[in-house]
């Protein structure tokens, strides 16, 4: 079965892969907005050196992973949810309940298979414009890089877990754009999308950091930035890790519940 | 329906855009010899906003079908323009000034820009949808009819939950007012409506411009968010915090400075880090009136290279 997913992982990369000019202009764009978020950061780093424990260069190496992890994470939306809600509302659905796959393992796959080409296709680009253009700290050694990797992977399956969630919805609200809608503004502002969510202050960021929405830019960004050091960067993993099975299993709960729900036409 | 009433009223006339002998040489969009008289543009004009206006109000009384979807998208759209000031005052938790400016202070141009650029996006914010048009061939529907494509691809999908972000931005803007510390002499109040209005229409030119890029572009239309989205992010902030070479594109290549930068540094007494001329602070009508020209010419010469899909 290994092999079957596998193939819907490779699938998922090639569906994004096909679109080359969409992907440069989303590099363009991703580059452009790194630039100006850059410049605002600037300023304020400027009044507030180390605001938030990072440096200068440090809070600048954190805007451009914000721009490389944007859209692998679906931060401003685009991912596998649509289409899922799409199926949902137009009954398609009884059909892949039907298919002898796991609907929750095929979606995962296939949305693995798309975060793994937008790194690639919309993550690299950018950081790179971004140290030409910068001074950025980016770490030397494998192994911040490795755990970075994985850190990354973890914030996927979080991500990929929420956005599940929000496409099962359908089922009950059958039209989901209002969800959809409120999780990607909640996405936007807890991930740390827009400031860094050790800048945050007081119990707003304390609650911001604990929710899981930061295991998608915060924590992997961090864990570059070489802020998680030995045990601590295994406790940031641990962090991710645990909200990814948590959500996952609450995905399997409501799918389970979901597809008790559904009626067939005059069935 | 209001759609096709425009369709049967103007049935006589014939002739397809795409294929008309434009150009130097031609009467501004005129359709063809008989639209050559002197009042022609002038009428044209009239069609083409009359038609908008039936458009739009097909696509609003379809939105108002589903009221509470309308409530809740433009709510949604109020929400999400704002996480941009919620940014702003998470920096200004920090600090007391960001780049020289206080708080009130970006909050006049942060106001002004989403005022500005939440007016373009109402109008003519649906041009980005015509990339797919162009992609899936639907544009050549447009093109029979006898309405000026602009107008129809400008009304399409007009999306009336667009009025979230200009609240928004009018919201901010009118915090900011009694707490900026201005002088409000005669030329300071004129200054605002006119910044509003003429930030306005330079954005629906970078949205023409953008539309008319699409012909060429198709799959690149992200690309011209940049310029769009990332330009109006660009204009909350104040200048002196960019590079130099940056607010110098802004200013002589895309003109978004006119927005609202500079006719708000001199309602707030601030120094332009260019140091330009203070006439230009003025200059705003003047420079979206140019922008209009250049826009019409682009989007001709777009629409003029339009080839429907298929063989």
């Amino acid at each position: 079965m290994g092999g079957f997913y596998g193939a819907v992982v490779t699938r998922g990369f090639r569906r994004y892969a096909t679109y080359r000019t969409a992907t440069a202009a989303g590099v363009f764009t991703n580059s452009v907005f790194g630039l100006i978020i850059s410049y605002s950061y600037l300023a304020l780093w400027h009044q507030r050196p180390h605001l938030g424990g990072y440096s200068e260069p440090q809070a600048l190496t954190y805007v451009w992973l914000g721009q490389a992890l944007l859209t692998p994470m679906a931060l401003m939306g685009g991912g596998f949810e649509d289409e899922l809600m799409e199926r949902i509302r137009s009954g398609d659905i009884a059909v892949d309940l039907y298919r002898p796959a796991d609907l929750q393992a095929w979606w995962l796959s296939a949305d693995l298979g798309r975060m793994g080409f937008q790194l690639l296709g919309r993550g690299v680009v950018p950081l790179a414009c971004g140290a030409l253009v910068f001074d950025l700290t980016l770490p030397a050694d494998a192994a911040t890089w490795l755990l970075f990797a994985v850190s990354v992977l973890l914030g996927g399956l979080v991500s990929f877990a929420i956005r599940f969630l929000v496409g099962l919805t359908a089922f009950w609200l059958l039209d989901g754009t209002g969800v959809s809608q409120a999780t990607l503004l909640t996405g936007l502002f807890f991930s740390g999308m827009l400031l860094p969510l050790t800048v945050f202050p007081g119990v707003m960021g304390e609650i911001a950091r604990a929710l899981p929405w930061s295991a998608m830019l915060q924590v992997p960004a961090d864990v570059l930035l070489g802020r998680h050091r030995g045990g601590d960067a295994l406790l940031a993993l641990a962090f991710q890790a645990g909200w990814a099975v948590v959500l996952l299993a609450l995905g399997r709960l409501l799918q389970t519940a979901a597809a008790r729900r559904v009626v067939v036409q005059g069935g | 329906m209001a759609e096709a009433r425009a369709d049967a009223r103007g049935g006589v006339r014939t002739g397809l855009p795409g294929q008309r002998a434009g150009g130097p040489g031609g009467a501004p969009g005129g359709y063809g010899p008989g639209w050559d008289r002197p009042d022609s543009s002038v009428r044209r004009a009239r069609e083409a906003v009359r038609a908008y206006v039936l458009i739009v109000r097909m696509w609003v009384r379809s939105t108002m079908a589903y009221r509470t979807s309308f409530v809740l998208t433009a709510l949604g759209n109020f929400a999400a323009t704002g996480l941009d000031f919620a940014t702003i005052l998470l920096m200004f938790s920090h600090i007391h000034r960001l780049g020289g400016f206080t708080l009130p202070e970006v909050a006049f141009l942060y106001g002004a820009c989403s005022t500005s650029f939440g007016l373009a996006d109402l109008v003519m914010g649906s041009m980005d949808r015509l990339g797919r048009r162009v992609r899936d061939g639907t544009l050549d529907t447009l093109l029979l009819r006898p309405v000026p494509v602009l107008a129809q691809v400008a009304a399409d999908r007009f999306a009336l939950r667009r009025i979230g972000r200009i609240t928004q931005g009018v919201l901010v803007f009118g915090w900011s007012l009694p707490r900026v510390d201005v002088h409000w002499t005669t030329v300071n109040v004129l200054i605002v409506p006119m910044m509003l209005l003429s930030g306005g229409v330079i954005f629906s030119t970078v949205f023409v411009v953008g539309g008319a890029f699409q012909f060429w572009a198709q799959d690149a239309s992200e690309v011209q968010n940049s310029v769009t989205y990332g330009g109006a992010t660009m204009l909350q902030y104040p200048p002196g915090i960019f590079a130099r070479d940056l607010v110098r594109g802004v200013t002589f290549v895309v003109p978004l400075a006119f927005v609202n930068w500079l006719p708000a540094l001199r309602v707030l007494g601030e120094p332009d880090p260019l140091g330009l001329p203070g006439w230009l602070d003025f200059a705003s009508p003047a420079v979206a009136a140019v922008c209009c020209v250049l826009a019409a010419a682009a989007w001709r010469a777009g629409l003029r290279t339009y080839r429907s899909t298929g063989s």
